[in-house]
């Protein structure tokens, strides 16, 4: 078991740097989910984690030990690929037990844990199969169980649900989950999808163009979100953000009412964000934003509003019925005070 | 309608027709080697026994005392199964890391050996004779046929091995860094399996080229190493008038090399099938 250390790491591609000097702890133990837009270098950090991209500057540690110049199989980490890459000549047995041959485990105890992940993974039928012959959900399985059967400190999943289909994945997040549980083993996850990282982390990296944005537990950055990116990356539907008129402490966003006071006399002009799910109807007296309904979609559980205002700019609104209104109304919504986000509209930093 | 089922018909004729037309056109300088190889010198020459003669295996029977075919047959398999093999020895680490490690400069490098096949042969014959009869004293040996039918299809092999291992998916072979697989035990255990309907037939081609090569073979050796092209090459002229013997030996040169291509193409299309799983 390990916890990692990446300290002021850089990546440069010939004289193009990606990642701009990345700090990040990570406990033993802990469940780690990187998000961010394509192209933020999240593949890139967890491939240098694994030591499949060199690191071109900085340090990183797993445990105590710096393992910067330690190759890929020696560094107590095993890797789930998107594309599951496993090798096709091999029986599933045989993939799961590559690793462990190459270090000259022995017979019985490669035998033992390769059956042991089989039957975690409930593909003890598949072992004398080719990966040709399985689905595509075995085939994932399969692929997790070749990470499993080295007992690594580190687990790393890139992407690891995205070529499943919708219930598939559900049902294999699950399962992530649980093994965590079980293994109690470090693992670092990067995904595209909301849900997954709301879900698994017990901590959200949020990677923005080669640099951290924020780190934190899902729910913290849900609702104190540092800045105006992770502000409208976390979530779904994204956060609206309104441009604002504020006299002394208090914002409006042109509603018959503010929306709340800051503490303090803002130096810049101040961007509001509120997130769909926090607008609820009500007077027109008592609005703080108001708006035209556009179209409306029906999600089953619950429904997406959106509305235009009277300067044509959009908002989204996120609630579980609606009925009474209908195309072309005008509607009012206000907002719990301390739900409202402000933003710097400069530096684009959290008002607190 | 009776036009259109009668066009379809003269279609259905005339294609496989013209295909059989111009098949034989390109078959027919072998047919009539292996026609003649049947007969009499004497009636070899006849134009009127072209097709109705009296077969013999005489040419066949008497092959070893008239030609000394063994010796040829034995140099041929000799230097081609040498350059084929160093070939690949040579080819496929060159094109793994050319394929896997690239640098800024691997395509060039890819073009420049392509390059060197554009030289005319021709054009060093003279400095290649000399070098190797006068200053190397290797004309005239296994040795020298062997690398210089390497050196001519490394290029090719370079090319095709690269091709091949680019379509295995980079994940695989990062997988295997992961297991902590050493290098060789990458190209045994995960490139050569997952590669190897490419490899054969990068090796039969090559094989193939090399048995079939007659410039240099014909040029660099005199008796010690000359192959089979030299056989028939040198009997030509003052064998002139044995055109019977000499077919029948130009068929048992032509002949493995035909049979061993007809026996692993169906091998072949097996192994290039053997595609990578994602
Ligand atoms: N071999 C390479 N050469 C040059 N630039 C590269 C190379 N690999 C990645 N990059 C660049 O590094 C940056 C980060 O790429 P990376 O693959 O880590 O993104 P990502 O966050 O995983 O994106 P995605 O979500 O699409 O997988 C991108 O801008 C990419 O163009
Ligand atoms: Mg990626």
């Amino acid at each position: 078991m390990a916890g990692l250390t990446i300290r002021n790491v850089i990546k440069s591609y010939g004289d193009v740097e990606v990642m701009h000097g990345v700090d990040l702890d990570i406990d033993d133990g802990e469940f780690v989910v990187f998000v961010g837009p394509s192209g933020c270098g999240k593949s890139t950090l967890l491939r240098m984690i694994a030591g499949l991209e060199e690191i071109s500057g900085g340090e990183i540690s797993i445990g105590d030990r710096v393992v910067n110049e330690v190759a890929p199989s020696k560094r107590g980490v095993a890797m789930v690929f998107q594309t599951y890459a496993l090798y096709p000549h091999m029986t599933v047995y045989n993939n799961m037990a590559f690793g462990l041959k190459q270090a000259k485990t022995p017979k019985d105890e490669i035998d033992r844990r390769v059956q042991q992940a089989a039957k975690v993974l409930d593909i003890v039928d598949y072992l004398d199969r080719t990966p040709r012959a399985l689905s595509g959900g075995q085939r994932q399985r399969v692929a997790i169980g070749r990470a499993i059967v080295r007992e690594p400190e580190v687990f790393l999943f890139d992407e690891p649900l995205s070529n499943l289909d919708a219930a598939l994945r559900g049902q294999t997040r699950l399962e992530i989950a649980r093994l965590h549980e079980r293994l109690g083993s470090t693992m670092i996850y990067v995904t595209h999808d909301q849900v997954e990282a709301m879900t698994l982390a017990d901590k959200i990296v949020v990677l923005r163009l080669g640099h951290v944005e924020q780190v934190g537990k899902p729910m913290d950055l849900y609702s104190k979100p540092d800045n105006l990116f992770v502000a409208q990356f976390i979530g779904s539907p994204a956060m609206n953000i309104f441009n604002s008129t504020v006299s002394g402490k208090s914002v409006s966003i042109g509603g018959e009412k503010g929306v709340g006071e800051l503490q303090e006399a803002p130096q810049n002009g101040v961007v509001v964000g509120i997130r769909p799910e926090h607008l609820t109807t009500c007077k027109k007296s008592e609005a703080v934003i108001s708006g035209k309904l556009e179209l409306i979609e029906q999600l089953g559980d619950h429904i997406i509003a959106h509305l235009i205002r009277d300067d044509k700019s959009e908002f989204i609104v996120k609630t579980e019925h609606f009925a009474e209104f209908s195309r072309g109304d005008l509607m009012h919504f206000t907002i719990d005070a301390d739900r409202v986000h402000y933003f710097d509209e400069k530096s684009e930093k959290r008002i607190s | 309608m009776a036009i259109v089922s009668q066009k379809s018909k003269f279609g259905s004729i005339a294609r496989p027709t013209m295909a059989w037309v111009v098949g034989l056109i390109f078959f027919f300088p072998i047919f009539w080697l292996a026609f003649t190889s049947f007969k009499t010198d004497a009636d070899a020459v006849k134009p009127e026994f072209l097709f109705f003669f009296t077969p013999t295996l005489d040419n066949y029977l008497n092959m070893a005392e008239n030609y000394d075919y063994w010796r040829f047959a034995a140099n041929s398999v000799i230097t081609t199964t040498f350059a084929t093999a160093f070939t690949l020895f040579v080819g496929v680490p060159a094109a793994y890391a050319m394929a896997f490690n690239p640098s800024r400069h691997t395509k060039d490098i890819l073009m420049w050996m392509l390059s060197t096949k554009m030289l005319p042969a021709a054009a060093v014959l003279y400095p290649m004779t000399f070098l190797t009869k006068n200053f190397l004293g290797v004309f005239d040996t296994h040795f020298l046929i062997i690398i210089v039918l390497s050196l001519i299809n490394l290029p090719i092999v370079i090319w095709m091995l690269f091709t091949y291992f680019k379509e295995i998916p980079k994940e695989i072979i990062e997988a295997g860094k992961m297991d902590g697989v050493n290098t060789w035990g990458e190209i045994k255990d995960i490139l050569l399996p997952l590669a190897w309907g490419g490899l054969a037939s990068t090796a039969l081609l090559c094989f193939i080229f090399a048995w079939n090569e007659a410039y240099w073979t014909v040029r660099l050796t005199t008796t010690e190493a000359a192959t089979l092209s030299k056989l028939i090459e040198g009997n030509r002229a003052p064998e002139g008038l044995f055109f019977g013997r000499l077919s029948a030996v130009s068929m048992a040169a032509v002949g493995p090399i035909v049979v061993l291509g007809w026996f692993c193409q169906k091998q072949l299309v097996q192994g290039l099938t053997f595609g990578a799983v994602k």
